[in-house]
């Protein structure tokens, strides 16, 4: 399953997705939860009793700050979180 | 109507139905789904996995509330009781504040599982367009989510705008559908992706000549291009249904068809009772799974 949390405003686009079917069985050790410098997952049981990794609730509305900071203009190069997760599950949209 | 009283014209049909063909004491498993959702509440009763009754309703301030209040309106057409219910599942905004539930169970999951139910199971794509959110989910056969996403940062797109623009143009909400598709020429759609400058722009056309129905046609207009963006997101794959109340309304209805260019799936049943019906079959399955056939107490 392909979950999208985020948001759509006058300003844009802001959904990360986390493709569930790569996250069920993490070879990553679930490094998403450690590398998002914010803290922004979480594990969660989905219902279809799978554990899988998911954004925040308290995050999903805010996604274009929250992330600002990993952005090209923060210094990074690279998503924490999406090279932290190697399986490749985790997408941004902007 | 006296000077005093103010006259709700966002106030939607709420529905309680039963089918009198079937006796629910004859059945082996009987459950329920709870859909508390922000502006309106559901109560669906299943009996071996075939839907017997609902009730549809506003949500009041106290989710519990509203959760009893719809559960008891079928309880009462049906001569049920609450005892009689093996397993109960909650869903939607106020389903962790369900008292008699059992279970919770997210209302995307549900929406395509009712979905399926309702619409067949070569329903691909769900648009659930409800009281204050909307969501597109994609699903497979079986009613298992395979995409979704779900917007409800802004009730633009929503149950809750089209209340504000019949309480705006004074018309039941019952009837702006209808009425938009009254117009000599179909109009801009409002810019405002807001409800609240959504609102303000309606009465700026107003001021500026135009006529109510074409203000209406406006603004289904803009509604059916906001969601439609949405659901763009994921892609639409046939068969595609549309669940929550705003299915009801012919003027959003028909101008999303029209931006997508193809039909959505009609059904006979009520498309507010996605959810409460998904939670239900989510109940029955999960019965079937662990053998129940005793009465839980």
């Amino acid at each position: 399953m392909i979950a999208n949390y985020g948001y759509k405003d006058g300003s844009g686009e802001y959904y990360i997705s986390i493709d569930t079917d790569k996250c069920t069985s993490c070879s990553a050790g679930r490094a998403c939860l450690t590398a998002c410098p914010k803290g922004m997952f979480e594990t969660i049981t989905d219902d279809y009793d799978d554990e899988v990794a998911a954004v925040k609730q308290a995050f999903r509305r805010s996604l274009a700050f929250d992330c600002s900071d990993c952005k090209p203009a923060g210094g990074y190069t690279s998503l924490p979180c999406s090279t932290a997760c190697t399986p490749g599950a985790i997408k941004h949209s902007w | 109507m006296t000077a005093g009283e103010k006259k709700e014209y966002w106030r939607w049909q709420e529905t309680c139905w039963i089918d009198e063909s079937k006796n629910w004491r004859d059945a082996k498993i009987i459950t329920a789904g709870i859909d508390v959702g922000s502006v309106s509440s559901q109560a669906v009763i299943c009996v071996d996995g075939e839907l017997y009754g609902y009730n549809s309703m506003r949500t009041g301030n106290n989710s519990p509330d509203s959760a009893r209040n719809a559960i008891n309106g079928v309880l009462e057409k049906s001569g049920m009781k609450l005892e009689d219910i093996t397993y109960v599942i909650g869903t939607g905004y106020g389903r962790v504040n369900v008292p008699f539930a059992h279970k919770a169970i997210t209302e995307i999951a549900c929406h395509a599982r009712g979905a399926n139910y309702m619409g067949g199971n070569t329903v691909r794509t769900i648009l659930d367009m409800g009281g204050q959110d909307c969501k597109a989910i994609h699903c497979d056969d079986k009613g298992k989510v395979t995409n979704f996403l779900m917007n409800d940062k802004c009730a633009a797109g929503t149950g809750r705008g089209m209340e504000v623009i019949a309480d705006l143009m004074q018309i039941p909400i019952a009837e702006l559908g209808p009425r938009s598709f009254d117009v000599d020429e179909e109009p801009e759609a409002v810019s405002s992706t807001c409800v609240v400058f959504a609102k303000s722009e309606a009465l700026g056309l107003l001021k500026a000549g135009y006529s109510k129905n074409k203000v209406i046609a406006a603004y289904c207009q803009a509604m059916a291009e906001r969601v439609v963006s949405l659901i763009e997101r994921i892609g639409v794959e046939n068969d595609f249904f549309i669940t929550g109340g705003i299915a009801k309304n012919p003027g959003v209805v028909k101008r999303i068809e029209k931006l997508l260019g193809t039909k959505a799936v009609e059904t006979k049943l009520d498309s507010q009772i996605a959810g409460a019906l998904g939670a239900a079959l989510f109940g029955y399955t999960l019965m079937q799974k662990q053998g129940a056939s005793a009465k839980a107490a």
